[in-house]
Parts: C-alpha cells; structure tokens; sequence
C-alpha cells in the first residue's frame, strides 16, 4: 500500500506523518506537494497537520479550494482512504468532505497534551484494530478543535455510526465530545488528536499505530478479495 | 520623524545624530573614518551598527573572558549561531536572543518576532530547526499590566512557534519586582546539521550576486537596534512602531526554501536579516568575506511608497535573508523560492573594493569602508564599583528564617509563581511536533531524540537572578552549575552553552560591575564544567523609572545522550524504590523563596558553591545514571529539599514517599544550598549506586499511595495528602491570573 502525504505551503506535521507510516510501519509513502497531479498513483490519501496557508481567512479555508483538494475528493469518491488530522481535519470540513466545522477551542487558548479518547466505532477501515469502548491515549495540539455542528447532522452521525473517536473529558468544548468522525461511506476520516505522535512508546504513547495498521490491514483485506 | 533632507552639515549642528543613539566622541570617530560628514542615511548606518545590540561595544571586553573552545566545538561567537559536533557526522546548533524591549511594548509581537528571530539564525546556518526553548521574567502577578504581559508574551510565543512547526520543549519563567517594567522575553532555538552542510553569512567571490528573499520591506522596526540599546523611557508607548510584527507562516515557507537552497553549490552564504536588517546582514557577510558590497535600494522589494534609503537599510520587517550566489547561477536558486510562493531578486553585487555602497534612485547614498561598520566600532571599557549593597550583604549572617508550620510553608512555597507548574504556560505550546520529544516541559531538561540515530539531546534555560543580585561572582557560577545539573539529571553529558545577558544600564559602574563578575563567575564554571560559551546575546539598558533589573545572565545548555537508555526521568516512578538525596544542607537562605516569603526581601549572602564538589557530584551521577541504577533524578533548587521531593511525586502516578531526615527541620526542607540532587535507586541496585555516588544518602522509600510524609529527628514534620498539594501547585498561575488586582 502507498500512502501520499500531502504538504500544502504551511503543513508541518507531514514530515511526522511521513515518518511514522513509513519509517516506523514499514509501509511505502510519498510527501506530495500540493501542486502535484498524480495523486491517483496511491492507495491511501493522508492530509496532515499543520497551519496550511498560515490558517489564514479560516484554519483550512485556502487550502479547502485547491487544486489538489478536487483530486482528493475524486480519489475519496473512488472509495480510497483518506485521513485529515489535525489542520488535515479542518481541511476536510471546509471543502465539504465531512459535515460540521471547528472553532476556536471554549478556553481561546491554543492546547497541547496527551488526551484519552473512547473508539466509538471499530467497525471503520480506519479503527478495527481497536476494540470498541477502548480507552486509548492521542496527543492533542490545537486552536481550533471544537468541533460544532447543528442538530440534524449530529443525529445523522449517530444514526449513521459515523462518530469514531470521542474525548474521556472534553478539552476544548466539542459538540458532543466528538473527536473525530467517518463520513457515510466509511473512507474519510477527520480527527484533531494525532495518531503519527503516537506510533512510539518512547515518545508517549503508541496506541496510533493500530491506526495505521488497520487502514493497511483492510486495504491488503480487499485487494485479496477483489 | 526625521527627515531625510537633512544635511550633512545639519545633522553635526544640531547634533541629530544624538537622536539616533551615537554620541560626541562617535561622531568624531565616523568623520574621521569617512575623512567627511557622513550623511543621513550613513549616520544611521553608523548608528545601528555601532548601537550595543549589533557591536557588543560595552561587552565585548567581557565576553572575553569566556571559554569558547573546545575539541567539538565546529562553530563559536560571531556567526548566526553556534555549533558543536555531537558524532555521526551531526552537529546541534544553538543560540539564545533577547526580545526585551519590544516585548515590553508591544508584547505579543515582541515575543513573536523574538521566536522567529532565533529560529532564522538556526536555518540561516543550514541547519533545520528542531526546539525552541525559552526563558522569561515577569514582575509579580499582582497588577494588571504585568498579567497582560505575560498572558500577551506567552501568547506570542505560541502563536509563532505552533505555526512555523518548531516545538517550544521547554523553559523558565520567574516573576519578580524588578521585571514589572521591564519583562525578559529570551528565546532559544536549537537546530540539527549534518557537517558538510553548515552555510555561513559570507559574501565572497568578486562579482557574485546578492539575493534578496522573502517578503518586501517596510516600516517597521526601523531603528530596533537602537531601541533595544536604550533606556526603557516611560514614554516607551511610542516606540510602538519600532516593534516588528512576525508572519510564523512566512518563516516556515522560507525555512523550507532555505533548507533545500543549501543542497546547490550555487549557494555561497547566507544570512538572515534580524537586527538592523538589510544593513547588518549585508556588511557582516562582506566584511566576515573580507570582501565588498554594492547594492541598488531601487530593486529592494518594498511594501511601502516613497520609501527613504534611511528606511530601507534600518527596517526590521521579518523573515527576509540575504544570499550570496554565484554569478550566473541565480536562476535555479530562485526557482527554489518561487516553489515556496517567495520572492528572491538581485539586489546587489560583491565588489573587490572594501566598501558598503548603497545606491538609490540613479545616486550613490551611502559609501562607507565595510569593515568600519562590524570591526572598527567604539570598544568601551566602562568603570565598574562594587555595589554598594554587596558589603553589607556579605556581612549578614546567615539566619535561618523562622517556620512554625513546615507543611503550611510547604503549601504557600508550593504557589509561589517561580516554583509553581507552569502548565497554564507551557499547554499553549505545541511541543511535541517534529516527534522527537521524549521530555517535554516541565522536566528539568527536555529530551529531543536524533531520529535514525540511539542518541538524544537535552536542553534547559536556567538563571536564577536573585542569587546573581546578591553576588554576581557566585551567582554567575551557580546559574551554570545549575543549568549542568538539569542536563545531567536528565542522563546527558552538558556540551556547551549559549548565554543571554540580561542587565540594566552599564554606564553605571555599579551595573557594570555586576555584569563584570557575573560574567567571571559564569566563565569559572564552565571552565570547570567543561562546557564552552559557542554563542550569545546581550541586552543592556533593561531598566525602568530609573530602577534597573535584577542581573539576569540566561544560560542555554545543550547535553547529549550517548544512548537512548540513559534517558532518565525527574519523577520517581515506582513504590519501593529508594530515595536518595546528594549532598547536604547548610543553613543558607539568601536570595531564597523561603526568605521572601518570611521577610518580604531577598538580602545576605548567595548560597556558596564549591565547583570542585558540583564537578565530582555531576560526574558520578552521571556514570551512575549512565550504569543504569538510577530511576530518576532531579535537582535541588527554588524552594529546597522539600519542593524537589514533592515535585517528584506531581506526575499522575498516584506514588508518595516517607522521608526520614535529621537536623534544623527548616534547613533540611527548604535551605537552598547548591550541588544537591535528588535520585531513586531500585533496592537490588543500592551497593552499586552506593559505591558509585559518595556523597549519596539514603532518606527514604518511594510509597503508593498518595500521602508525603517527612519526619525529622523521629519527628512527624510533614503529613501531607499528594492530590492536595498537586492541586495547589498546578493551580497557583491560573488563580493569580483570575484574581482582581
């Protein structure tokens, strides 16, 4: 499997994503500048962190109209992997690929911590290496992670299953607790904590890795039964 | 606003360049380099480049007295930063600049620019930057004013550091009268190279182009330098335009096109254009080239109309570099720019005549011998007189304050801001982008592994003021001590330091004197440490309403871990372990938090500090960690055995201990005596610890459970429930920050 690992003018968690499937997975893996066109050449899209444009006009905003986000959405509508964290996440609220949007933390202050997060969901491509209620422990570090959004669409996302990750104690006010969501088919996913911080015991924690590894487990899963 | 039709004439009648920060006798000295009246553009030049912040020209006599050498030392005072081989064909490079004055005005932007600042010195070197520490000073959280500060300051720091990708580790803050007026923003920046590909700011080869990269200049931060260099007046308000603002997003573009500029050989120097902007940066790399500059100013990307020669040569607006390429080759290294959406143009050429010449609009406007500007600029060797309050101090008598209620003493030591968590601080950073930290904020080092390789980097900012107050000498030599000992604890071995020098107004001898023996005392100690001064800053006039600051030399120390496994936290980590403490304690209180709490003063004598003892102490402590029978080591500091053990026991691990000691129970908890340590050695590894660590005693055990308890001479002293104490300390900064004045 072939991870693309996109870097906008301002992304700086992607040489971190880079190295973390990549060196510390093993898997094959590319930094794709924004202005390539071959995004069709991988099998899993990863949108990292960072302030991509200098969050300029909104966190993700700018990069939302690129060129390169028409090919995400292409690639994401062909039923391949993708993941926003972070910055990645802001971005995929802003052009439309997941519903709702991220404000400014409740306290207005920038955070930056370890946070215990619950699987809501394992039955993703994403997270079915986790059990489901698993406790498991992400680092956070964000402005603009309050995720928000309107009544109707956080009934859909329960009716749909389509919350994945939820804080133990709410950091930064999240409707809901919601700390990263699918989109209805189940290839997109956006959260604000950061599984590439935590592929490494030394560093903290490692309960990203399965992450990773369960993306690349259903990726080889269906290209068997294809 | 000064203009620029003033003449030549003028300026020497009405003595303007006064304004602009030169003297008399300089004046002088500029006629008779040019063998004319230098002009108003030239008169800035001068004045910028000769202001302390740019020539070091009160401190250079001082800074002497520092050891820079050492077998790994690569890269030492004088260029963007320094550098020290660590192995494997890498080097750490590092520096720590001041951002004082601007802070002080306009604090979110000042402490901002300082970030960027340092980060551009690190990647000017060729070196991608990996840390950003910090080390701050505030007056006391009782007013409004110094809230805003500090809230703006840290604000800044974040807002910059987060963007441009370079996790903030780790730092100090203190918080002291002396700072109210007048807040230290330091910041330091460490970056990792690869030997073959350290740059340096020059411009050589006659006939090479200069390259102007980033965005256009403007306004701004005209004259910081010499604004850095003066008195804080009280109508510092209107310095306001002097403060730079910082674009983070900018910088981490021109990173990225800087790090990827220095693999083509079309590169010959580069230099990022901080303090006095295009001037120092363009006269620096000819000079250091022994070389020439001509530059055009009507091919020098402005963000403004009708800018003045004046202007442009003294703006400070951010994130711009200078480049040296090789004649023709410009074209491919602005392709490079242009990926990253950055502007690079030709502004200029390296000439074989040494000097600086400016042209604007079709004129020459500025033609000035280039080595007049960094090489022949004033060296003041100021009077210095012992302080008069030093006398007295030394004749005090070391007292012990009295303390009925140790554990109610422990409780307000526990929330005075100095020692408190600085968590409400430090959660605003993004410290752990780039996964390389091991330990972050809030460890007495922060650890940054060397990713691909089985080493690590450990890295503090240490200084405690009141110490170099009482006694510059002794304190000087404890602010390094002790920056050795965090790094030590954290199982590296300390390789080098940079220093940010901190002091009020020198042409007051007594100031001066202070900086004279703080700088000797510092310069003891590394000799002593065997740990070189590779770089450095110095802030001087840091004073207001005539008040100055506490001496307040930073020290930035770099370690290296030689393995990964040597990696040793400051928290215990296991019930069972046993507690040692390294060292003893004397009955010495001066300049301690215990003093201040009890007389409302910091007075007497400096704790003392035998170097001999602190070197063995360090050395066997590090082979012990090195030996793998330690679990954890931390630092007696601010507050006494008393803080150093509950510190230990604040890391969510539900662990206690019970302490036994004997002696003065006030001495025992709280006496600031130096060269002390606290470590955790497993029971099986006691012989071995035992033998290896000689001033080492057993105290005491680690328990579950959450209750810390001392006793003294069999005597129940302390009894105190952990979470409550947590609390207390986690909670103190966040409770002064709500409290109304």
């Amino acid at each position: 499997m072939k991870f693309a690992v996109i870097v906008f003018p301002g992304s700086n968690c992607d040489r971190d994503m880079y190295h973390a499937v990549k060196d510390v997975l093993g898997a094959e893996a590319d930094l794709v500048w924004y202005q390539s066109s071959n995004l069709k050449e991988y099998d899993g899209i990863l949108l990292p962190g960072g302030f991509s444009y200098g969050d300029y006009l909104r966190s993700g905003a700018v990069a939302a109209t690129s060129d390169m986000m028409k090919q995400i959405k292409e690639q994401a509508k062909a039923g391949k992997p993708v993941l926003g964290v972070c910055n990645g996440f802001q971005i995929l609220t802003e052009s439309g690929l997941l519903p709702g949007a991220l404000m400014r933390n409740k306290n207005l202050s920038f955070m930056c911590h370890q946070e215990n997060l619950i699987v809501e969901n394992n039955e993703t491509l994403f997270t079915s290496g986790y059990e489901k209620g698993e406790v498991v422990k992400f680092p956070i570090a964000h402005g603009e992670g309050n995720y928000f959004c309107d009544e109707k669409t956080l009934n859909e996302l329960k009716t749909n299953n389509q919350i994945v990750f939820t804080y133990q104690s709410n950091p930064n006010g999240s409707t809901h607790d919601i700390a990263g969501i699918v989109n209805k088919e189940g290839n997109v996913l956006g959260m604000m904590p950061h599984p590439e911080r935590a592929v490494e015991k030394l560093l903290g924690s490692d309960d990203g890795l399965r992450l990773f590894q369960s993306v690349i487990q259903n990726w080889r899963n269906s290209y068997v039964t294809n | 606003m000064l203009q620029t039709e003033i003449s030549p004439e003028q300026i020497e009648q009405d003595k303007v360049y006064q304004e602009m920060g030169l003297n008399d006798e300089e004046y002088e000295m500029i006629k008779g380099i040019l063998k004319r009246r230098p002009n108003f553009t030239e008169t800035g030049i001068f004045s910028v480049m000769w202001s302390e912040h740019c020539s070091y020209k009160t401190s250079k006599a001082l800074l002497r007295k520092f050891p820079t050498k050492g077998k790994n030392v690569l890269q030492g005072p004088g260029e963007g930063a320094g550098i020290i081989d660590i192995g494997d064909n890498q080097a750490v490079v590092f520096k720590v600049e001041s951002h004082n004055h601007p802070s002080a005005v306009e604090p979110y932007q000042g402490a901002a620019t300082g970030v960027g600042g340092i980060i551009r010195d690190i990647f000017s070197m060729g070196a991608r930057p990996i840390a950003s520490m910090n080390s701050l000073r505030f007056g006391n959280l009782t007013n409004e004013r110094t809230k805003y500060l500090f809230t703006e300051v840290v604000a800044g720091i974040a807002g910059y550091g987060n963007c441009v990708g370079v996790p903030t580790v780790g730092g100090e803050v203190q918080f002291d009268d002396s700072y109210e007026e007048n807040p230290l923003v330091n910041a330091m920046a460490i970056g990792l190279i690869n030997h073959d590909e350290i740059q340096k700011g020059i411009a050589a080869g006659i006939g090479n182009t200069i390259l102007y990269a980033g965005p256009p200049t403007g306004r701004d931060g005209i004259h910081g330098a010499t604004f850095a260099s003066d008195d804080l007046g009280e109508d510092a308000a209107k310095d306001r335009p002097a403060v730079q603002v910082g674009d983070p997003f900018m910088e981490k573009l021109l990173i990225e096109a800087c790090l990827e500029v220095i693999h083509s050989d079309a590169l010959v120097g580069m230099q990022d254009m901080g303090a006095a902007g295009l001037t120092s940066s363009a006269s620096e790399m000819a000079s250091k080239a022994g070389t020439g500059m001509e530059m055009n100013l009507d091919l020098v990307p402005q963000r403004e109309q009708n800018m003045t020669a004046y202007e442009m040569m003294l703006s400070e607006s951010q994130e711009r570099m200078l480049l040296c390429v090789k004649r023709g080759r410009t074209k491919e290294i602005i392709e490079v720019f242009e990926k990253y959406g950055l502007k690079a143009v030709p502004v200029g050429e390296v000439i074989e005549e040494k000097v600086f010449r400016i042209k604007h609009h079709g004129e020459v406007v500025a033609n000035i011998p280039v080595d007049s500007l960094a090489e022949d600029a004033p060296v003041y060797h100021l009077p210095s007189k012992e302080a008069a309050y030093f006398k007295e101090f030394q004749a005090m008598e070391n007292k012990t304050p009295d303390v009925e209620n140790h554990g109610g003493m422990l409780k307000k030591l526990l929330q005075q801001p100095t020692i408190a968590s600085k968590e409400w601080v430090y959660d605003q950073y993004d410290s752990m982008v780039q996964t390389n930290t091991v330990y972050g904020p809030g460890s007495d080092a922060a650890v940054i592994r060397i990713k691909g390789i089985d080493k690590a980097l450990a890295i503090t900012t240490d200084c405690n003021s009141r110490y170099i107050y009482l006694d510059p000498e002794t304190g000087g030599k404890i602010a390094v001590a002790e920056a050795a000992r965090n790094i030590v604890c954290s199982g590296a071995k300390p390789i080098g330091l940079t220093d940010g020098l901190n002091f009020g107004n020198p042409t007051n001898p007594e100031i001066f004197w202070q900086m004279e023996k703080s700088v000797e005392g510092m310069s003891v100690a590394c000799t002593a440490l065997g740990t070189p001064v590779i770089s450095g800053n110095v802030s001087l006039y840091n004073q207001s309403k005539g008040k100055s600051i506490f001496p307040t030399p930073v020290v930035g120390m770099v370690g290296l871990h030689e393995s990964l496994e040597h990696v040793t936290p400051s928290f215990f980590q296991t019930a069972g372990d046993l507690v040692y403490v390294i060292g003893e304690a004397n009955p010495e209180f001066g300049g301690s938090e215990l003093q201040h709490i009890v007389n409302g003063r910091y007075e007497g004598k400096a704790p003392a500090i035998d170097l001999e003892v602190e070197a063995i102490r360090q050395k066997q402590l590090l082979e012990a960690i090195r030996s793998g029978v330690v679990e954890s080591a931390h630092d007696v500091a601010e507050g006494g055995l008393a803080v150093a053990l509950a510190e230990s026991v604040f890391a969510g691990k539900g662990l206690g201990f019970t302490i036994g000691l004997s002696g003065d129970a006030t001495v025992e908890l709280f006496s600031e005596t130096q060269s002390r340590f606290v470590v955790t050695v497993k029971e099986e590894k006691r012989a071995e610890f035992e033998r290896l660590v000689e001033d080492a005693k057993l105290i005491g055990i680690v328990t579950a459970g959450n209750t810390l308890g001392v006793k003294v001479n069999e005597e129940d002293i302390l009894n105190e429930n952990v979470d409550e104490l947590e609390k207390l300390w986690r909670g103190a900064i966040p409770c002064l920050l709500k409290s109304k004045a």
